[in-house]
């Protein structure tokens, strides 16, 4: 499996003024199994690429093929993983990674399957709770379970941990390490955090903002589990790239606010 | 247990201060009675059955009137939130008819269907209806886009999506609908049975003050309060404190 994003671009039209271009000419290949961090100041539209990567939206120009199959629609061979958990309140954990697999097999294999996946995020014990009666990264742990219960071919994680507080980002980006390492799906991780990246990823896409586009490709090859020491390098060049970018952002909010 | 304690200090109060104003003599019994006058009657009244046929009877219309709102409500409030000239046209119209107070139909029903229960009922579907209508409309439009997304990333798209995630998705609204239709079908209730030719707690009151059995009047009055009130925190407030609270929307 190849995910392959050839010339994407994507302008919101707003009327009486100019289109607002998000992201122009992606052009981006990415092998089986990886694991890909796209990085970026908010607004550099990498939240609009992957959820037209997703088929939740379409671009305005430019092609995305999953090998040779277009991508236009959403479906279940890409599993995405929200900011927000987006679990069901109506029904309960168990139902809830059910969810996915209602017409795919029969009940007492979607049970099963079902709660292997909820032992693998370790909340076997949570079966019978509902969402409001779970934490944030409880909560995010299940959406998880549900999207790996789905068997997808590529992973879309935007933000996954944005919400959450340190310790359980912490645990829960070990937690997905673990899975990933074991499952050795293709995983595109949205995050704005330039330690998250480093320490999940093959390779990390910097982004920069107005219009978006990918300003640099990182390959890590670090040994996994990563240490802080070994990462410490590759952050500081990234957060140098970053700043030049977030200024350049800055600016251009400053004068588009004293222009109005 | 405190709010309990201060409510009955409050109609004990209440009930005290009633009992003087009748010591005073100001107005004849016959215009204000004794709070021991009214409470004999209401015994009377159960004690015979009359008053609990008359709620029954009440309550049969209510009910059947409110189940056809509800079911009204709901099928036109998602054809409303999902076929846009019908929210544009149907949709206003149901909306102005919503400010039209239900006693207002009373006339028309007595003349389409007589003084009978079919009246009765007529107006009590009616008084639900709209509310229900625009509740679901309401809760059919506002389904979370997370929801939707996350459906559609699941392989769930069009009648599918709307049976297993916009419907669930919309049930808190639903609830308040029933809720509200509840209050104004009963509110509707006792206007068509004022005027009806009975059974009802409606035809009832008008009777007694025909007869002016002023004690019987007041006794009516105080069920008609507790039916509603009860009704309402009892049965709906806590259901939808319920489904608030399991759709995330409140903290317990």
């Amino acid at each position: 499996m190849t995910l392959t994003i050839d010339g994407v671009s994507k302008q919101f039209n707003q009327t009486g003024k100019t289109p607002a271009i998000v992201l122009k000419d992606i052009d981006l290949t990415i092998p089986n199994g990886q694991f890909v961090s796209l990085l970026g100041p908010s607004g550099c539209g990498k939240s609009t690429l992957l959820s037209i990567l997703a088929g939740l939206q379409k671009p305005t120009s430019g092609k995305i093929f999953l090998d040779d199959v277009r991508i236009t629609t959403p479906s279940p061979d890409k599993g995405v993983v929200f900011q927000e958990a987006a679990l069901f309140p109506w029904l309960n954990v168990l139902e809830n990674v059910m969810f996915p697999l209602r017409k795919k097999m029969p009940k007492k294999q979607q049970t099963e399957r079902a709660k292997h996946f909820l032992q693998m995020v370790q909340l076997g014990k949570f079966l019978e709770h509902y969402p409001h009666e779970l934490s944030g990264g409880m909560q995010q742990r299940v959406s998880i379970a549900r999207v790996l219960a789905m068997d997808p071919t590529l992973l879309l994680m935007d933000e996954p941990f944005g919400a959450l507080d340190e310790q359980t980002r912490i645990i829960l980006q070990q937690e997905v390490e673990k899975i990933w390492l074991d499952t050795k799906k293709t995983v595109l991780f949205v995050t704005h955090s330039i330690r998250e990246a480093i320490t999940l990823s093959d390779r990390i896409l910097v982004m920069g903002a107005r219009p978006g586009t990918i300003i640099k490709d990182f390959s890590v090859d670090l040994a996994r589990p990563r240490k802080k020491a070994d990462m410490a390098p590759l952050e500081e060049t990234i957060m140098d790239l970053l700043k030049t970018e977030i200024a350049k952002v800055m600016r251009e909010e400053l004068s588009h606010a004293s222009n109005d | 247990m405190q709010v309990t304690i201060k409510r009955i200090i409050f109609f004990l109060l209440l009930i005290a201060i009633w009992q003087g104003i009748v010591l005073m003599e100001i107005w004849p019994q016959s215009m204000i009675p004794s709070p021991f006058s009214v409470f004999h009657t209401l015994y009377l009244g159960f004690a015979d059955l009359t008053l609990v046929y008359d709620l029954l009877a009440s309550f049969r219309h209510l009910f059947i009137g409110l189940a056809i709102s509800i079911c009204i409500g709901t099928a036109v409030g998602i054809l409303l939130a999902t076929v846009k000239t019908a929210d544009e046209t149907l949709g206003t119209m149901i909306l102005a008819l919503q400010s039209v107070p239900s006693i207002v139909w009373v006339p028309l029903a007595i003349i389409w269907f007589g003084f009978g229960e079919t009246a009765i009922i007529f107006v009590v579907v009616i008084g639900g209806t709209f509310v229900m209508t625009m509740n679901i409309r309401t809760g059919v439009q506002n389904v979370a886009p997370i929801f939707l997304d996350a459906g559609k990333t699941m392989g769930s798209k069009g009648v599918d999506l709307f049976i297993k995630i916009v419907l669930p998705a919309s049930v808190p609204y639903a609830v308040t609908g029933v809720r509200l239709a509840w209050a104004f079908s009963w509110r509707a209730l006792m206007a068509a049975e004022l005027l009806s030719t009975g059974p009802g707690l409606g035809f009832t009151l008008s009777y007694a003050s025909d007869f002016n059995n002023m004690s019987l009047v007041i006794g009516i009055i105080i069920i008609i309060g507790a039916i509603g009130s009860i009704m309402d925190q009892l049965v709906f407030q806590r259901m939808e404190q319920k489904v608030l609270t399991r759709w995330g929307l409140q903290k317990t």
